[in-house]
């Protein structure tokens, strides 16, 4: 009896993120992402080539807000995005993703110049390749971004966010200082193909995109975020070109919104400690979306990191057909 | 849905004297044209008047494939023909047509094998003619899908024919070509591909861009894959786009027609 198997017609394009010194970037390695033509981890079926891969959240602001078994985990390298970054990295991160939420006026408003000094100060302190997102303000960012993309030319950054208000801005920088860019849209799936189409007409090479589709933490519309991520893998396996590229999560940043995540086992007996609850509650946020076919999970607490980070290894040995 | 472009055929005047004056221009031309268009394929047809038809059928081929990377629809009846047309060609082919007898399936099949081809197989053979019921065209069908089984043709390689006639002389047909579609879809997992001569539908009636466009809609929702169509129809791609969305075969976006419409293979 044949091991009947699944295939598709369709693939996810590959992508690399980072340029080492021969491609006109300073990282001391790439990564890429990608490539393939099965469902996550069905490598019985087609092809998986390349690990999902964390990037680290780090912002240039000390993130007063984090719960304090957040704070806890990363001790003195809060507000200090290299050094912040370096124990990243040092701590089994793939890369670091920056966000520059000092550009807010709401955060002191730095400049655009100033920004961009923070991005260099972490990469002269990581090997690793960097994603880098503005402050969320449309109009701030346009100028954040473009500045960020030409200081850096050729490094190949991960930079974000491109959506349906500001998509020509960051493509634009992308395009001429050779960088790779982050399609966002709101949890639509039609919105984020739409995206899509509006950059590949730009000329994008689609190779240097990645789709951020939004996605909810666990208990906070996980899973709708996954139904919507895995119907856009399911389209580009069948050949929808327009949703086949690799995708990123902010896992860290929605699973800790949670009050389960936070919350303290003096206020919720029941809950058991939050030292655990609140890694556990990223974890499985990320995990479940590993399923989904995430390749970029964006996350905050280092143990999380670790644990998906073996959860990866272990999914993705070769699997042979009963 | 794959449209294969119909255009380049010795059957249209400026084909047939772009093949007397052995110019390509015209060719590469609707080559570049139909693929911008969105066509899957392009069907390559020298008509009736070639007085050299191994040469004809070369400068055709040559010349499509000067112009664009759109893989290549060999139309003929000549299997000779046919097989020196896959040799000439860059990319996997489509040969157009086999049909339901064993002599044919014995000289198309191996040769799709050899090249990488796949087969467009018409749901009749010399013996039945067209048949009438799609009781009939079902079990000729499944002749065309036990060869595939058979030679190791991959089921994904052929394209049934259901054969479609024209409404205005055979107008039962067209109910009995949707149930062959039907029953052709279930024949195997993974199913054959399906394919019909979309125009013939409509011949010699008024109103026959309207006619094509309803057909392709009807054909599409009982499982058609593929058509020999016009890309320059904007209304019949415009149906086909958004019958796509409709059955769920392609995921929703405001542009949806118009990506459909947009060129799938590269233009030199």
């Amino acid at each position: 009896m044949p091991y009947l198997t699944e295939k598709s017609s369709g693939s996810i394009s590959t992508v690399v993120l980072g340029a080492t010194k021969e491609n006109g970037g300073t990282r001391g390695y790439t990564l890429t992402i990608g490539g393939q033509n099965s469902l996550p981890f069905q490598n019985y079926e087609g092809v998986d080539p390349h690990r999902a891969v964390i990037a680290a959240e780090i912002l240039d602001i000390e993130p007063v807000s984090w719960p304090d078994e957040l704070k806890k985990a990363w001790g003195g390298v809060l507000g200090d995005p290299a050094a912040w970054a370096k124990k990243a990295v040092e701590g089994g991160a793939d890369m670091v993703y920056i966000k520059l939420l000092s550009a807010d006026p709401d955060n002191g408003g730095r400049s655009a110049n100033d920004c961009a000094e923070t991005v260099r100060a972490v990469l002269e302190a990581v090997p690793c390749p960097v994603a880098v997102q503005g402050c969320g303000v449309d109009e701030i960012d346009k100028g954040v971004i473009s500045k960020v993309a030409e200081a850096f030319a050729g490094e190949n950054l991960l930079l974000g966010l491109a959506g349906q208000e500001n998509y020509a801005t960051v493509t634009a920088a992308c395009m001429v200082h050779k960088h790779t860019l982050i399609s966002s849209s709101p949890l639509d799936i039609n919105i984020c193909k739409q995206i899509n189409i509006l950059i590949s007409e730009m000329n994008m090479p689609m190779n240097r995109v990645v789709i951020d589709p939004s996605i909810g933490g666990l208990g906070y519309g996980l899973e709708y975020s996954y139904s919507v991520m895995e119907r856009g893998r399911i389209g580009s396996l069948q050949g929808d070109k327009m949703l086949a590229m690799p995708v990123i999560g902010f896992i860290g940043s929605e699973a800790w919104k949670a009050k389960e995540a936070q919350a303290h086992e003096s206020d919720f007996p029941k809950w058991g400690s939050e030292a655990e609850r609140g890694v556990l509650w990223e974890t499985i946020t990320a995990t479940s979306l590993l399923q989904a076919g995430i390749d970029i999970l964006v996350m905050r607490h280092p143990d999380a990191i670790n644990i998906v980070k073996a959860q990866i290894e272990a999914l993705s040995q070769p699997v042979t057909a009963a | 849905m794959e449209i294969i472009g119909e255009r380049i055929n010795g059957m249209f005047t400026d084909i047939k004297q772009a093949i007397i004056d052995g110019n390509p221009e015209p060719v590469a031309a609707w080559a570049v044209k139909q693929t911008q268009l969105g066509a899957a394929w392009l069907d390559i047809n020298i008509g009736a008047a070639a007085t050299d038809p191994s040469k004809a059928f070369k400068f055709l081929i040559e010349a499509a494939q000067g112009a664009v990377d759109t893989p290549l629809a060999l139309d003929s009846t000549n299997y000779d023909l046919i097989e020196e047309g896959l040799a000439l060609c860059k990319h996997p082919a489509l040969i157009n047509s086999c049909h339901a007898d064993r002599h044919k399936i014995e000289r198309v099949f191996p040769m799709a094998i050899k090249y990488n081809a796949s087969i467009i197989g018409l749901a009749m053979s010399e013996e039945s003619g067209i048949p009438k019921s799609s009781d009939v065209r079902v079990g000729l069908a499944m002749e065309l899908v036990a060869a595939a089984d058979e030679f190791g043709l991959p089921m994904e390689n052929l394209y049934i024919d259901p054969l479609i006639l024209p409404v205005n002389v055979a107008q039962d047909h067209f109910i009995e070509a949707l149930e062959t579609l039907r029953q052709v879809k279930l024949m195997a997992d993974p199913s054959p591909k399906t394919t019909c001569g979309l125009s013939n539908v409509s011949q010699r009636c008024a109103n026959r861009n309207l006619i094509n466009r309803t057909a392709l809609v009807l054909l599409m929702g009982a499982g058609l894959d593929s058509a020999i169509a016009n890309p320059a129809d904007t209304d019949l791609m415009d149906a086909a786009a958004t019958a796509r969305v409709l059955l769920n075969k392609e995921i929703y976006c405001d542009s949806y027609a118009d990506l459909f419409k947009s060129a799938r293979h590269t233009i030199h």
